[in-house]
């Protein structure tokens, strides 16, 4: 089972002029993580949009999980997603009048697949998946998402990614918002909750500096041989 | 999926509160108007019942009604007894109650009558007045008077309890009969109608209070008016010329006295009035035939009248006495299609200007009257919800913006747009259902606050009725224009989130 699999991918913005994504091949192992780095606006985010089927894809180019991203259509592609995708966004990952538990327990309420890998106990899972990731206290965990500092922010977001051990997980410069201390801090974390857990990690960033913490770094601009 | 709306709610707590309370104030709005509405005609309604036909001096039949059945505002100058008494006589009227108005009680109307009005009113479809405590005027003296239950229940009479009534019908008055006290014969049971705030008192006792104040003007001649001024005429008429009087009596008896004793005659066995009127002619002649006139009445003219009436006819057996003037008359026929005919008997009779009034007919035309403020009020509440309703698709779609990145984040970890099409409506789901509660707690509070208020000066009760069928249909309706509105969020959300995706950068 490959966690993911791309294979001549080709992508154009609705109305565009050339394509944004033309993608030989591309694909992970289970547990594998992968730096995809490049500019900005080179076309790194519409990839994962691609993955993670928020835009149309061409039947038979991104398979997840084995699973022909392209042929799932409408809300079940957002059940697919969440199935076998977690994700974590750039800045503003959480829904702030949630609690950092609530807002990592969020795939489970929408994921039955999720809740199910979670553990009998889903909540334990989330509490000890955030202290893993440095929260411990539990008087954070209870807090709204709003109250907390960016970096604990994105650790909750990577405990949602987490959380009932997704096959994938697409991180999108999630370190930008983030310092240098700290950003290495938490792609060491993630990387290695991310083994443990045999999820595959797809992480994309501008920073060469963080490729050290990957099994294996890719340069977008040689991966996306026509795009733009 | 309610849960998280309800949290997402609590989350925007000041803003969907006063979406709630405008949604909540427009339900008690709309459902107020109607119970108000509603209450007011049942309370005409229930308060009319029973009787066929109003008779009063001629006027507005809308106004005859509110002040005769509601003891709201007043009719015309008085009809004359001689008109009661035709009434009475008419082959198809059954039964007839004088009645007499003007007075108040604390602000409460009195109303002058006799035992014949708790023998024959009805209210609330059917059912006769009942005494809570005490006896109605029967075997009681002129001074008895019967109270409503409310008015025994503000002022704690009961039977025994010596009230005075004032002049005029506002509830501050200066003009207070203290020197024609009534004692209380009896409190009626509850009712719900304007009998409730209503104080009755006999024909006798109405006329007292007023015979002492109008005694200047009154007609020294009346004994019925007043027995005691009367008698003080009398001693007056002893110590002074009561020789001379005797003497042109004898005189009169030897001369052409005759004449006028045969006069009296007729007038005994005829009308009291008429009595009067010959009196009148008597004292604008001869001084000497004045003081015969006297002498008649000495020898028991009230005597006479009562005779006379009893003369009348069997049914009149409670009007041991008879007043000037009365108010009004309620009548009840024996066949009730005859009520037309009698109608226009009354309206055609040429002595007195009556109006003959169907309660009924005049409370449709009270609804007429007050339907196109009934219509403006309802129209004025559904606007008041419409403004809610907007205030609403306002307020949800003010904060779309700012939730995008929240939508986004929720597609990420798997909800469908139509998921989150779902949770736009189900938070305006929730805040109509809100606002529909807190209207019912804000009707319930306002009627219970202003229940008593709109009970002591209108009659009107209110009530905490449960929900007709008609307010749950209002209630349904609101519920589902909340729904309708929601669909325009909603719908910018689905689109907002299908075009965003997760990728909305702030």
């Amino acid at each position: 089972m490959h966690p993911l699999r791309i294979e001549r991918l080709v992508y154009r913005w609705p109305g565009a002029e050339r394509n944004t994504l033309e993608i030989g091949a591309l694909s992970l192992a289970s547990g594998e993580s992968l730096f995809l780095f490049g500019p900005s606006g080179c076309g790194k985010s519409t990839l994962l949009s691609a993955i993670a089927g928020v835009v149309e894809v061409p039947k038979g180019a991104i398979r997840v999980a084995d699973q022909d991203v392209g042929a799932v259509h409408g809300g079940a592609r957002d059940r697919f997603r969440v199935d076998h995708i977690g994700m974590i966004f750039q800045v503003f990952n959480l829904i702030p009048w949630l609690s950092a538990i609530e807002n990592v327990l969020l795939p489970c309420t929408y994921s039955r697949h999720r809740r199910v890998r979670a553990g009998d106990n889903p909540e334990g899972t989330a509490r000890r998946l955030l202290s893993e990731l440095g929260l411990a206290d539990p008087s954070l965990a209870s807090k709204p998402a709003n109250e907390l500092s960016v970096g604990q922010q994105q650790r909750v977001a990577a405990a949602r990614a987490l959380i009932g051990k997704p096959d994938l997980i697409l991180a999108d410069e999630p370190t930008s918002a983030l310092d240098e201390a700290a950003k290495a801090a938490f792609v060491d974390l993630l990387a290695r909750e991310c083994a443990e857990a045999g999820t595959a990690l797809l992480f994309v960033s501008h920073d060469r500096s963080l490729e050290r913490h990957f099994d294996r770094g890719v340069d977008f601009l040689a991966l996306n041989e026509g795009g733009a | 999926m309610l849960g998280f709306s309800l949290r997402s709610l609590w989350n925007r707590r000041f803003v969907a509160g006063l979406t709630v309370l405008a949604i909540g104030l427009s339900v008690a709005l709309i459902l107020g108007v109607e119970r108000l509405r509603d209450g007011a005609r049942d309370s005409f309604a229930n308060s009319a019942s029973g009787i066929d036909l109003i008779v009063a001096p001629r006027g507005n039949s809308v106004q005859i009604l509110m002040a005769t059945v509601f003891g709201v505002g007043g009719t015309g100058t008085g009809m004359t007894w001689d008109s009661f008494e035709w009434l009475e006589d008419r082959p198809e009227v059954a039964w007839a109650v004088p009645i007499q108005m003007g007075d108040n009680h604390r602000g409460y109307p009195v109303i002058g009558t006799d035992a014949s009005y708790f023998e024959h009113f009805r209210h609330s479809g059917g059912q006769p007045l009942a005494l809570a405590a005490g006896t109605f005027f029967t075997g009681e003296g002129a001074d008895a008077a019967v109270v409503g239950a409310e008015i025994a229940v503000r002022f704690g009479y009961a039977p025994g309890t010596v009230i005075v009534n004032a002049h005029g019908s506002g509830e501050v008055s200066f003009d207070v009969h203290d020197e024609a006290p009534f004692i209380i014969s009896g409190v009626l049971a509850r009712t719900g109608t304007a009998v409730d705030r209503m104080v009755f008192v006999t024909l006798e006792g109405f006329d007292t209070i007023h015979a002492q104040e109008e005694t200047p003007l009154a007609d020294p001649l009346d004994p019925a008016a007043m027995p005691s001024d009367d008698h003080d005429a009398h001693d007056d008429h002893e110590a002074g010329d009561e020789h001379e009087d005797h003497d042109a009596h004898d005189d009169h008896e030897a001369g052409d006295a005759h004449e006028d004793h045969d006069a009296h005659d007729d007038h005994e066995a005829g009308d009291a009035h008429e009595d009067h009127d010959a009196h009148d002619d008597h004292e604008a002649g001869d001084a000497h035939e004045d003081h015969d006139a006297y002498d008649d009445h000495e020898a028991g003219d009230a005597h006479d009248d009562h005779d006379a009436h009893g003369d009348h006819k069997g049914t009149e057996a409670g009007h041991d006495h008879e007043p000037d003037r009365i108010n009004a008359v309620y009548v009840g026929l024996i066949d009730r299609t005859s009520v037309l005919g009698l109608q226009r008997a009354v309206n055609e009779r040429p002595s007195d200007a009556l109006s003959a009034v169907l309660p009924a007919v005049a409370l449709a035309e009270l609804w007429g009257i007050t339907g196109t403020a009934e219509r403006a009020m309802r129209l004025m509440a559904w606007a008041v919800a419409l403004a809610g309703m907007i205030g609403m698709v306002v307020m949800l779609s003010a904060t779309l913006d700012t939730r995008r990145r929240e939508f986004a984040i929720l597609r990420s970890v798997g909800a469908t747009p139509a998921r989150i099409f779902g949770l736009i409506v189900i938070e305006a789901a929730s805040l109509t259902a809100a606002g529909l509660i807190l209207g019912l707690v804000l009707l319930t509070v306002a009627t219970f606050v202003t229940d008593p208020i709109l009970s002591a000066r209108f009659g009107l009760r209110l009530g905490l009725n449960v929900f007709g069928a008609s307010e749950l249909a209002a209630l349904f309706v609101i519920f589902c224009a909340g729904l309708l509105a929601s669909l325009v969020p909603a719908v910018r959300v689905y689109r907002m989130t299908l075009a965003d995706g997760l990728s909305v950068r702030l």
